[in-house]
């Protein structure tokens, strides 16, 4: 089945990067596709490439670039959310990309489930 | 209908949204602080047996390991991401953040 | 565009306006969302119903509102707004409360009609 995942918080200050990422792993596992994977509101914090995370806990950014080259999943933050926090092309990690919501609406309307992680 | 809630019943409204907007017949999934309404024995402030006469209440086992919830109220069904998953793919699901 | 191409979304507003982004970066969504001629609805439900609310001035937070995007709604597509009833009567609001005309129904009604989409959006 296809899946879009999106996810509204930022890493660490919120489980849902962690939960989204669960599932998402699960569904893959399972054979599922997934369509892609947008990041909205804080969310666009998730796919950074400034962050430094301690070595003894995962690594959300890492988790998300190493999923998304793996399997070829489209991982897109929101510009406009973006730009409001300081985040752009030059800051995102490996596999991951900058574009506009109108890629939310085009996953959304193509894929036959959206999952929200809040 | 699958609904995910993951905020704690006893800080949030969200669950007691929730549970009035969800049609019978419908899921909610309880995740991440959303678990803390399964303890048993915790203060009814959402009362689960009510939910559960005409909804099914699943809840999510690494979210419930994770807080030491040692007791699960009964009637709730404790499944994994694999669990999620499914009942993602069986129905549409919408998160009450 | 066929018909069978276009699909029902539901944007749930749950968020109360100001004291966070969501309401607002939820309105940014819709209004993208209308350049796909997909049939949109609005729902209000819990803290949601601030964010429609008249008589908002923002001036003194410093804070750029939005309240006057919902005047241009229904012009990108969104086709009913329904309001929560149980949420609106327990914050002490009626429907003239609101900057744009709401549709005023119970909780189960939204729940039935949440079920009729092929997505819902929570902000």
């Amino acid at each position: 089945m296809k899946f879009t995942v999106l996810v509204h918080e930022g890493p660490y200050n919120h489980q849902a990067a962690d939960t989204a990422y669960n599932f998402t792993k699960a569904a893959i596992a399972k054979g599922h596709e997934i369509v892609r994977i947008f990041f909205y509101h804080d969310g666009v914090y998730n796919i950074t490439n400034q962050a430094e995370p301690p070595q003894d806990d995962r690594d959300i950014y890492k988790r998300w670039s190493d999923i998304a080259k793996d399997n070829g999943i489209d991982t897109v933050a929101c510009i406009a959310a973006s730009k409001r926090r300081g985040i752009n092309d030059k800051y995102m990690v490996e596999g991951t990309r900058i574009s506009g919501l109108g890629q939310l609406a085009d996953a959304v309307i193509g894929s036959e489930r959206l999952v929200t992680f809040g | 209908m699958l609904h995910t809630v993951n905020k704690s019943p006893y800080t949030h409204s969200t669950l007691a949204e929730c549970s009035k907007v969800a049609t019978p017949g419908s899921s909610i999934l309880l995740i991440e602080d959303g678990v803390f309404a399964v303890q048993a024995g915790g203060a009814k402030v959402v009362d689960l047996n009510e939910i559960m006469k005409d909804k099914t209440v699943y809840a999510l086992e690494p979210d419930i390991k994770a807080r030491g919830i040692s007791k699960v109220c009964e009637g709730v069904k404790v499944i994994g991401y694999d669990g999620f998953v499914d009942l993602a793919v069986e129905s549409k699901s919408h998160a009450w953040v | 565009m066929n018909d069978d191409d276009v699909k029902k979304i539901m944007f749930i507003m749950r968020q109360a306006p100001h004291g966070t982004i969501y309401s607002y970066e939820g309105l940014e969504t819709i209004l993208v969302f209308g350049a796909f001629e997909q049939e949109m609805s609005m729902a209000f439900i819990g803290d949601g119903i601030f964010a429609a609310v008249k008589g908002q001035d923002t001036e003194g937070i410093g804070i750029k509102g939005f309240i006057k995007t919902y005047g241009v709604l229904e012009d990108y597509g969104v086709d009913h707004m329904y309001v929560d009833k149980e949420s609106m009567e327990e914050r002490g609001l009626t429907p003239e409360d609101f900057v744009v005309d709401v549709e005023v129904v119970s909780a189960a009604e939204i729940g039935r009609i949440m079920e009729e989409q092929h997505a819902t959006i929570p902000y």
